[in-house]
């Protein structure tokens, strides 16, 4: 039992490292109808943002933190600025391919400027643990947990709560009805992308202490998120986390109980039986539209 | 320009517009056909790399460019393939029963992907294939008994009715060759036809093409199986060439590099699959050459500008740890998929058709004639 709730933590910890990519993807997605698959390599590039100015600089961890998001915001809005702005209203195949092209390119250059070697951050959360009895929770896994919550709940602020908010709304909801209300579109579009490049920022820098930064972190977690997305149904951001703890928990689960190769394969199982059973997902709706 | 006299309605359909395609494909072959004895073996090698990715473009086109199936999952059809040809010939079975075979079951196991996808549209379909791919890569690694898990699996020489034909033979390269020309003829056919047609009408609109009588799902299935039998079949022969596979070879990267081919190419036609290989694969020595050469040529260049021979050394020693920094090829993909999204989207046969263009009208050409028609996002959310 012990051993259960112990993997339980850990895999919502997971999921809710998965759940602020998908998060990422949905906020993207809701707006603009494309699909960022450079979102892990945003978070990625977060994580190496961090690590420079933690590590490197010797920057205190908060202020650094600090940095890495906005710094991670203004390069969201310039990869829409320059790459995504330009093929709007392209076929939707080759926006995503531009995104791949992009996250590539992001591969690649951070591999070079910061190398392939396993970074890792110092951060207060790095060491201690919480034992409530004989159950023993490490910081660093607390902390994701936590930050997502907060996060969850600031963004729910902000799209409910705010004028911004609500222009972003408008514009996910209807693009051209959006312009003919006066709303700014280029620019919510590009503040989406910011505010998307932040999250995955966040939790590149939340993910630092517990797998160590590398180029291909990204990858690897953006292809588990794609399943957080798709069972929360894309484009419903309460569904990404609550998606994203679900897979997080259903692969640590399946690592933990089952064969070996299961822990890979579970997410895309549970990700094609979700696709074959109720496309939508668990909190989307499609709607019909009138011929 | 050629004025074409048109006195048949069969001509609209014709595979050869009108008689200058027969001479110019001629001497194409012609040229191929010398090839392999006026080349030397690398450049004959990276020959039949090309013709092996060129059948997977054409595969990724009937279902990508023709029937408007993204699919990210093709590495797992050239996987099925390849490891298909590697069990049978292991066992003994001759290569004219499991070259085909490769395909049978590939395209067997496409349809069977096929039948969920019919659900799926735009962005859902390819994160569906992206899931596709990497349970298919997990099981390789897995199923020991039959692909050996990730120590991989070795291919002995191919035998053609009793006569070995090794990789690196002009006998191997006319058979990709001819496997390629097949395709490419076989795909022509198949797109004239009422079948192709159908594929078409459910690219452009899926609701037009079910309201004009299309079974839209039968068809896109047929789209998936055609696509997955021609992969299957490439991957056997990418199996031959490379004569060792394992589970690390056919991951997604490898998906997205076919998709990178037809995007190079050219999405709407079958040229564009042919001329986006020879780009992929000729971009590798090329990249090699430009590594080795470039640093030189820079620091020359500054020293022809002025610069005194210790910083023009110091600049070409730059170029050179940056022309070797592991990654550089990633970078370059990227920046050339995204500059032909940007600033090329029809690709290289795109290209060639504006050039053509440009000549046939010489005096008179419009640059306005391929100008690019942007449109509001049309959601794929209410359907």
């Amino acid at each position: 039992m012990l051993d259960f709730i112990q993997q339980l933590v850990s895999g919502v910890a997971l999921g809710c490292i998965y759940g602020l990519i998908a998060l990422g993807f949905v906020l993207i997605y809701k707006t603009t109808e494309v699909v960022n698959f450079a979102q892990g390599e945003l978070l990625m590039l977060g994580g190496f943002f961090a690590f420079t100015f933690i590590a490197l600089l010797g920057l205190n961890y908060w202020i650094g933190f600090a940095l890495a998001v906005v710094c991670m915001a203004a390069f969201g809005a310039a990869s829409e600025r320059f790459v995504l702005r330009p093929v709007l209203g392209s076929p939707q195949f080759s926006i995503v391919m531009a995104t791949v092209g992009l996250g590539f390119f992001l591969r690649s250059v951070a591999g070079m400027i910061w190398g392939t070697d396993d970074l890792k951050i110092d951060t207060p959360f790095s060491t201690g643990v919480l034992r409530i009895g004989d159950l023993v929770l490490a910081h660093d896994k607390l902390s994701v947990i936590v930050a997502t919550a907060i996060l969850c709940i600031a963004l729910y602020l902000f799209f409910t709560k705010t004028q911004l908010g609500t222009a972003m709304r408008a514009t996910s909801e209807n693009m051209l009805a959006a312009y003919y209300m006066g709303i700014p579109v280029k620019t919510v579009v590009s503040l989406t992308w910011a505010i998307s490049a932040a999250v995955a920022a966040c939790a590149g820098v939340l993910l630092a202490p517990i797998t160590f930064i590398h180029s291909n972190v990204g990858l690897v977690l953006a292809l588990k998120a794609f399943p957080a997305a798709v069972l929360g149904g894309f484009g419903s951001i309460p569904g990404a986390v609550v998606g994203g703890i679900i897979i997080g928990v259903i692969e640590n689960m399946a690592g933990f109980y089952l064969a070996q190769g299961w822990k890979d394969v579970a997410p895309h199982i549970v990700l094609l039986t979700m696709l074959l059973l109720k496309p939508e997902g668990l909190f989307g709706h499609i709607g019909r539209k009138k011929v | 320009m050629r004025f074409i006299f048109k006195t048949d309605y069969d001509q609209d359909i014709r595979i050869f517009k009108h008689s200058g395609y027969w001479y110019s494909y001629s001497i194409l072959l012609l040229v191929l056909a010398m090839a392999p004895f006026v080349l030397g073996n690398y450049l004959q090698s990276q020959l039949v790399f090309v013709f092996i990715y060129a059948t997977v473009g054409i595969s990724l086109l009937i279902l990508v460019g023709f029937t408007g199936q993204a699919s990210l999952g093709h590495a797992a059809f050239l996987a099925i393939g390849a490891y298909t040809s590697a069990y049978c010939q292991q066992h003994g079975v001759p290569f004219v029963v499991y070259f085909p075979l490769a395909g049978i079951l590939t395209g067997m196991v496409g349809v069977l992907v096929g039948f969920p996808a019919l659900r799926l549209q735009g962005i859902y379909l390819v994160i569906a294939t992206i899931s596709f791919g990497a349970i298919v890569e997990e099981i390789l690694a897995r199923w020991e008994s039959v692909t050996h898990g990730n120590e991989g699996m070795k291919l002995r020489t191919l035998e053609l009715f009793g006569q070995a034909v090794p990789r690196d033979s002009p006998g191997f390269y006319f058979l990709c060759l001819a496997v390629l020309i097949l395709v490419i003829l076989a795909t022509l056919n198949l797109l004239r036809s009422p079948t192709g047609r159908a594929f078409v009408a459910i690219r452009d609109s899926e609701t037009a093409a079910k309201s004009m009588g299309i079974d839209v799902a039968a068809y896109k299935v047929r789209s998936f199986g055609i696509s997955a039998t021609i992969t299957g079949l490439a991957g056997c022969l990418y199996a031959h060439k490379l004569s060792f596979i394992s589970p690390e070879m056919f991951t997604l990267l490898l998906s997205i590099e076919f998709i990178i081919v037809i995007i190079i190419g050219g999405i709407f036609s079958l040229h564009g699959a042919v001329l986006g290989a020879i780009f992929i694969v000729m971009i590798d020595p090329f990249l090699t050459t430009l590594k080795d050469d470039l640093p030189g040529m820079i620091g020359n260049l500054v020293h022809v500008f002025g610069a005194d021979v210790p910083t023009a050394s110091k600049v070409q020693d730059q170029a050179a740890s940056i022309a070797s920094a592991p990654g550089l090829k990633g970078a370059i993909y990227g920046l050339i998929i995204v500059g032909f999204i940007l600033f090329e989207p029809t690709g290289l046969y795109g290209r060639w058709l504006k050039i053509k263009l440009y000549f046939q009208t010489f005096p008179m050409y419009k640059a306005a004639t391929f100008k690019r028609q942007k449109t509001y996002v049309k959601s794929e959310r209410n359907r």
